[in-house]
């Protein structure tokens, strides 16, 4: 298991990093020229939630948020920028076709599809 | 954008490679709501891997890092992400040595900020290739020690002001047409950089052009300097969609696995053809005597590069190949003073605990 990534006890050969983009293998590296590796997230207006945007390596949080201003947002991409360590992150699963999400497969009516309106009630 | 008169045609062939961006970029999204091939809910761990990932292929869908896949695709895949990535760095070189000879304070700014994105560019990269289990160290060192390649196109010199413009206008536009395809490959990741560096990368094919055309419009020695750099970039761009489909090594593999979506020949007539009215428009001669629009292929006949050139400086033997490793290799060097110095102030802060680091996210501690 590599050293900056955490998977969920369990949840299949792990060592691997949580987000798509930035999932190594197991046994990957971790680290560059002793540069830990963050993750950045980026909010593109006031309104709108912080999305990954990508990853970059940086000795601290502050270098890494300097980093990824002059990475992400050099065209006034962001309002407001997270750096966090990928170490600190914990991923669901290992690979995306797991059990892991199996419980919500067979409660359709948790969605309002689910159930037939009668014609004519209003503000249904 | 450019606050004013640009010459450069809006319904031409950049802006129609802007739209080829978006369309790959819209297409990435629709192949994501369709989902995985067969199973909706994810119920294929039964599946043989390499049967589930030719699936997945075959349905546009992406290859994503924590998939499955040939170690065949992975290595493929590195390679040439490393050297795209490679390419971007080294490429800053060329256009630096005119940063600080830019002919105004504006077309400095404008320099400053392109050699920047490059920059960018070769990290965005750096970090796609990283997902695929190689670190950003090792790629450094598999460069400094030749055992990578970078795009031959870097290993020939800027000699004048010009050159920047014809870099501009012909190396990136044969770069962007390169690219646009590679915002559809089959690799998340790669596709993903490639969207946002295709975007980025239309602001500097048409900085070249406008800088071509500034000149070409100019006095007579300067309308002589544009040409003479055409005269000079014109087959080095053309060579840069690498050897001609009968020799090519990678391409059928690469094709099946849509990594590659156009051959190389395909992609370099697709460059000619986009060239040949923006030359109208330049008042500048593309530098083939045999250049002519035949009618029955719908496309330009045109003299194809030196293969055997390409082959030589890809060997190492460009009239600047040395020079841009030396380069290189003399920055790392150069910087490691300041990478030691960065890791051990944020080891003694660390050292002082928690109270000592800003907290990065200052705005909300829970994720929304």
């Amino acid at each position: 298991m590599s050293d900056h990534a955490r998977t969920l006890p369990g949840a299949g050969d792990g060592g691997r990093t949580p987000s798509d983009d930035t999932s190594r293998p197991a046994n990957g590296p971790a680290r560059h020229g002793g540069w830990p590796l963050w993750e950045v997230f980026v909010r593109p207006r006031r309104g709108l939630a912080h999305h990954h945007v990508g990853s970059l390596h940086a000795p601290d949080a502050e270098l890494a948020l300097r980093n990824a201003r002059d990475l992400y947002t050099r065209r006034q991409e962001g309002v407001s920028i997270w750096v966090v360590p990928a170490a600190a992150i914990t991923a669901s699963s290992p690979d995306e076709k797991d059990a892991f999400f199996d419980p919500a497969a067979d409660k359709v009516y948790r969605h309002p599809t689910f159930y037939e309106v009668p014609e004519g009630a209003p503000h249904l | 954008m450019h606050g004013h008169h640009s010459p450069v045609p809006g319904d031409g062939p950049a802006s129609g490679l802007l739209d080829q961006v978006e369309e790959a970029e819209a297409a990435l999204r629709a192949a994501a709501e369709r989902g995985r091939p067969g199973a909706p809910d994810g119920h294929a761990v039964d599946a043989d891997p390499q049967e589930y990932f030719t699936a997945l292929i075959e349905a546009d869908q992406k290859i994503e890092p924590r998939d499955w896949m040939p170690d065949a695709y992975r290595r493929t895949l590195i390679r040439q992400i490393a050297q795209h990535a490679h390419s971007e760095i080294i490429g800053m070189q060329p256009e630096g040595n005119w940063i600080t000879r830019a002919p105004s304070l504006k077309r400095k700014a404008i320099l400053l900020a392109k050699v920047q994105d490059e920059a960018g560019h070769g990290l965005y990269l750096y970090a796609a290739a990283e997902t695929l289990g190689v670190s950003r160290d090792e790629l450094v060192e598999l460069l400094l020690a030749g055992r990578q390649k970078y795009s031959s196109i870097f290993n020939y010199p800027t000699l004048t002001w010009a050159d920047v413009g014809a870099i501009g206008w012909l190396v990136d536009g044969a770069a962007i047409v390169n690219q646009v395809p590679l915002c559809r490959c089959s690799y998340g990741p790669y596709a993903r950089a490639m969207i946002r560096i295709c975007k980025e990368e239309s602001f500097h094919q048409r900085q070249g052009f406008e800088i071509l055309y500034t000149l070409a419009h100019g006095t007579p020695a300067q309308r002589q300097m544009a040409q003479d750099a055409v005269d000079r970039w014109w087959y080095p761009s053309l060579a840069m969609f690498g050897p001609p489909d009968r020799d090519s090594v990678h391409s059928a593999q690469s094709m099946a696995w849509k990594i590659k979506r156009f051959s190389n020949d395909e992609l370099r007539q697709r460059f000619v053809d986009m060239c040949v009215p923006q030359a109208e428009v330049l008042g500048l001669r593309i530098p083939d005597p045999n250049l002519r629009w035949n009618p029955e292929r719908q496309s330009y006949d045109f003299t194809p590069p030196d293969y055997a050139e390409l082959m030589r400086v890809i060997s190492g033997d460009g009239p600047c190949n040395r020079q841009r490793m030396a380069r290189r290799r003399r920055a790392h060097t150069e910087g490691a003073w300041v990478r030691e110095a960065a890791a051990a102030y944020a080891a003694k802060r660390a050292g002082r605990g928690p109270a000592a680091t800003r907290p990065a996210a200052r705005d909300g501690r829970a994720a929304a």
